[in-house]
């Protein structure tokens, strides 16, 4: 394998491990935005993913499974804004909860509808199509690079613009502002805080869902345990460090993609336990951060 | 028929019967005044009126039509338009976007920006409300921020303002400037309530005034057949005096006891600021000055919670330039900061915990327990010795008026017995008896000989109060005067900038 293969490969895969990243990063940004910080995006996910999987194999098509994630995300959501909002549960703790009610959820479901425990993955279930366009998809690098994924993929580089002229062109996106900034200004010009907090969090929860979504049947078509792995909370990270906007959240998830996708090769190259390599990008992330709000304190103190 | 008439009106917190029996008219045209104690129920009335608490008894009634206000929108859409004593605004949105919130020009879901810019133009030229609509309301000073708000209820036609202390943040001049806008909307068809604690305001804008005490309304007045003084004696039940100033101490007591010397802050977008002075036990040293000229820069540094800084500052002698903040408390500087709100308290906690923040760690018994009862007696007596009216020490401070909550503030800084006082704009929304109570401890202070640093907006509290007052501009003291040469307009030059050599000390 020549050296641009293995460029072109990292390239690839760092799109594909990104898509999620960027469409739960998407979700994160709206709840920052409307000052509900959701930490719940990782159950989100996990509940798209096993949602896909689970209805996709009872009917036999993925694409009825995904608009069941993107429902489930969405009810979930829904869920969870009456309790931050109307019955004032604390963010974290409500947060938390969903990530746990989730993870032992599916777990529950995996072996009481389809009795097994850990990995699922019905037979006869296809993961999503990859793009095919004759010609462009056989072009030499260009090919594989733009032209040869699953529509998720895609639909991860559509939500990053649609997100911002949401938040930054319409008129719900400027109240979800609003909202964040000061409540009770909000309210106090006659805006309708609760249906503003509950469109937030719930288009949150429906790109949660395609964030499970792809997780589950991008590539393979599997549900496991607790797969999201921390990507939630990774998202979130990289919301916060890019102060909330869109288009440097989406770089930010595409540059833990990376980490991820590198991690792999290495993973692949070495005898070391691979548990070493997949704590990596993890790592990174703290790094990145930490160097990131160093610069910051860097900053105030000498220019 | 009256414009608006409220008749028996009642409102209950827990605890606390904010509003009791309150029957008031409003002619149309008219300003009229509202003016009572902290915590005699100014804000819960207005509060009603705007559809943002609803009341327990009694009815609204607008050109005798009895009306229902139960949201804001509701007040609204009955041209009602509400200054709040906080400000309501969103700060990382533009004037533009503030003044239209909530009633946007669209199309489709779309902000329509360039309908949205012509509207807030034409309405702030039609007003002579100059804004720039696309500045973000977090660079504009309070007084520019006003003006929005201002503006914010004119957008929405308003025809009734409600105006809840708003000139308890502006300076002299922005005070004329918002008097002159208020005569020009009440010419042209407005009608306005109008808060303040400040009687000569009363007395210059309005032309009847309600005064509310503990909930209740004590009378209403014809402002051209009344004095200050008599509104006061309404307000507070018994005469009121001013307080007096003593002559400074004897020199031999006039050490210095807080040095600043060649202060620069030299952190973030913040200006570059240069100060030097000299604070004496037994004087006040007012510091005038527009906000926004280093005012903020200089407490943060004196404090220790600045970041670039150099120079250096001295407490009795000693540098405390490089010192942490628990050790400049503890060495004896005290601050009255200037937002009760977000840096006097934490809004979440009872009185009591408010009262032993910053020293509760040297109660701390064997193994750092805290003796809990006895600092909540502690609070307690602090309610009492500096009149906090609160049902006991453990109501939570985010329900005190305004005013009663910077007594909190106030109790916590001076039981310390502190060696020097950093006060900033300490009388600001409190009541002329809590006021003038603040004022005298102000001076209790410096016949005791401490130094007290006296950061202020209001002129004629620097005038009354200080010993020596310096004018603050660009970041630099321009100017100082001893109190018997100073004026209001050669102060008032200074704060503009223009300084005069023979002004210099
Ligand atoms: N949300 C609330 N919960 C409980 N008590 C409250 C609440 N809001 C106000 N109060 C109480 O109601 C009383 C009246 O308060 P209000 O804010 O109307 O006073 P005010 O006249 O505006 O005073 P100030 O001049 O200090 O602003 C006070 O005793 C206050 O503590
Ligand atoms: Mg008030």
């Amino acid at each position: 394998m020549d050296s641009l293969d293995l460029i072109v490969n990292i390239a690839a895969a760092t799109l594909r491990l990104g898509t999620p990243l960027i469409l739960a990063a998407m979700a994160g940004l709206l709840s920052l935005q409307v000052g509900q910080v959701n930490i719940g995006l990782e159950g989100l996910m996990l509940a798209g993913a096993f949602t896909v999987v689970a209805v996709g194999f009872a009917t036999q098509s993925v694409l009825v499974g995904l608009l069941a994630a993107i429902v489930v995300g969405m009810l979930l959501a829904a869920v969870f804004t009456l309790v931050v909002t109307r019955l004032k549960a604390n963010l974290i703790i409500a947060g938390l909860a969903l990530n746990l009610l989730v993870s032992g959820g599916t777990a529950y479901l995996l072996s009481v509808l389809f009795g097994t425990s850990g990995t699922f993955s019905p037979p006869d279930l296809e993961s999503l199509p990859s793009l095919y366009i004759p010609g462009l998809s056989d072009l030499p690098v260009l090919g594989r690079l733009l032209f040869s994924f699953s529509p998720l993929v895609y639909m991860s580089w559509l939500a990053v613009p649609l997100v911002a002229i949401f938040l930054y062109r319409t008129v719900p996106g400027l109240h979800i502002r609003a909202i964040g900034q000061n409540e009770e200004a909000a309210r106090s010009v006659g805006i309708p805080v609760r249906a503003r907090q509950y469109l937030a969090l719930m288009l949150g929860g429906a790109l949660c869902g395609l964030a499970g979504a792809h997780l589950a049947v991008g590539d393979l078509a599997l549900f496991r345990e607790d797969m999201t792995a921390g990507r939630g909370f990774i998202a979130l990270a990289a919301v916060y460090f890019a102060a909330g906007r869109p288009g440097f959240s989406a770089l930010a998830c595409l540059l833990f993609g990376l980490f991820e996708a590198v991690q792999f090769r290495l993973q692949l190259a070495s005898s070391t336990p691979p548990q070493f390599f997949q704590m990596l990008p993890y790592l990174m992330v703290v790094v990145t951060l930490a160097l990131i709000s160093a610069r910051k304190e860097w900053r105030k103190g000498w220019s | 028929m009256s414009f608006l008439e409220l008749r028996g009106i009642r409102k209950t917190y827990p605890g606390v019967l904010a509003n009791d029996d309150i029957s008031l008219h409003v002619e149309a045209g008219e300003i009229h005044g509202l003016v009572g104690e902290n915590g005699a129920g100014k804000s819960t009335l207005m509060k009603l009126l705007y559809g943002m608490e609803q009341p327990d008894a009694g009815e609204i009634r607008l050109n005798g039509k009895r009306v229902m206000i139960a949201n804001p929108q509701d007040a609204i859409r009955l041209g009602i338009g509400m200054v709040h004593q906080h400000f309501q605004l969103v700060p990382s949105l533009t004037v533009a976007e503030n003044i239209a919130l909530g009633a946007e020009p669209r199309y489709g879901p779309f902000l329509n920006r360039f309908r949205l810019r012509r509207q807030v133009q034409a309405l702030s030229e039609q007003f002579g409300l100059q804004v720039d609509p696309n500045a973000l309301v977090s660079d504009l000073p309070v007084g520019l921020q006003q003006r929005v708000e201002i503006l914010k209820m004119l957008y929405r036609n308003a025809r009734l303002l409600i105006l809840d202390e708003p000139s308890a943040v502006l300076t002299p001049q922005e005070v004329e400037s918002l008097f002159g806008v208020l005569r020009r909307l009440v010419a042209g068809g407005c009608t306005a309530i109008f808060i303040t604690h400040k009687l000569y305001e009363i007395m210059a804008l309005c032309t009847r005034a309600t005064v509310l005490r503990r909930g209740r309304v004590v009378g209403t007045v014809q402002t051209v057949d009344t004095t200050p003084s008599e509104i006061a004696r309404l307000m507070v039940g018994h005469e009121v005096e001013a307080p007096v100033i003593t002559e400074a101490p004897a020199d031999g007591r006039r050490r210095p006891r807080l040095e600043v010397r060649n202060l620069q802050i030299t952190s973030g977008s913040r200006r570059a600021t240069q100060i030097d002075l000299t604070v004496f036990g037994g004087e006040i040293l007012g510091i005038a000055g527009v906000e926004g000229n280093g005012q903020q820069e200089l407490v943060e540094a004196l404090i220790g919670v600045a970041d670039g800084v150099s120079g250096e500052v001295l407490l009795d002698g000693e540098s405390i330039t490089r010192v942490p903040t628990r050790t400049r408390r503890e060495r004896g500087l005290a601050l009255i900061p200037e937002d009760r709100q977000t840096e006097g308290l934490s809004k979440a906690m009872a009185i009591w915990e408010n009262l032993s923040a910053g020293d509760y760690y040297q109660q701390a018994q064997g193994l750092g327990v805290l003796p809990l009862g006895q600092m909540r007696a502690m609070a307690a007596g602090l309610l009492n010795r500096f009149d906090i009216r609160a049902t006991d020490e453990r109501v939570g401070v985010g329900t005190l008026s305004g005013g009663n909550a910077q007594k909190v503030v106030i109790a916590r800084e001076l039981m310390r017995d502190p060696s020097v006082l950093v006060a900033v704009q300490p009388t600001r929304g409190l009541d002329i008896g809590a006021a003038g109570f603040v004022q005298e401890q102000l001076l209790r202070l410096r016949g005791a000989g401490v130094g007290v640093l006296l950061i202020s907006a209001d002129l004629d509290e620097l005038l009354a109060l200080s010993d020596r007052i310096a004018v603050l501009f660009n970041g630099r003291i321009v100017a100082q005067f001893p109190r018997a040469a100073a004026t209001r307009e050669q102060i008032g030059l200074a704060m503009a900038g223009k300084t005069m050599s023979e002004n210099i000390l």
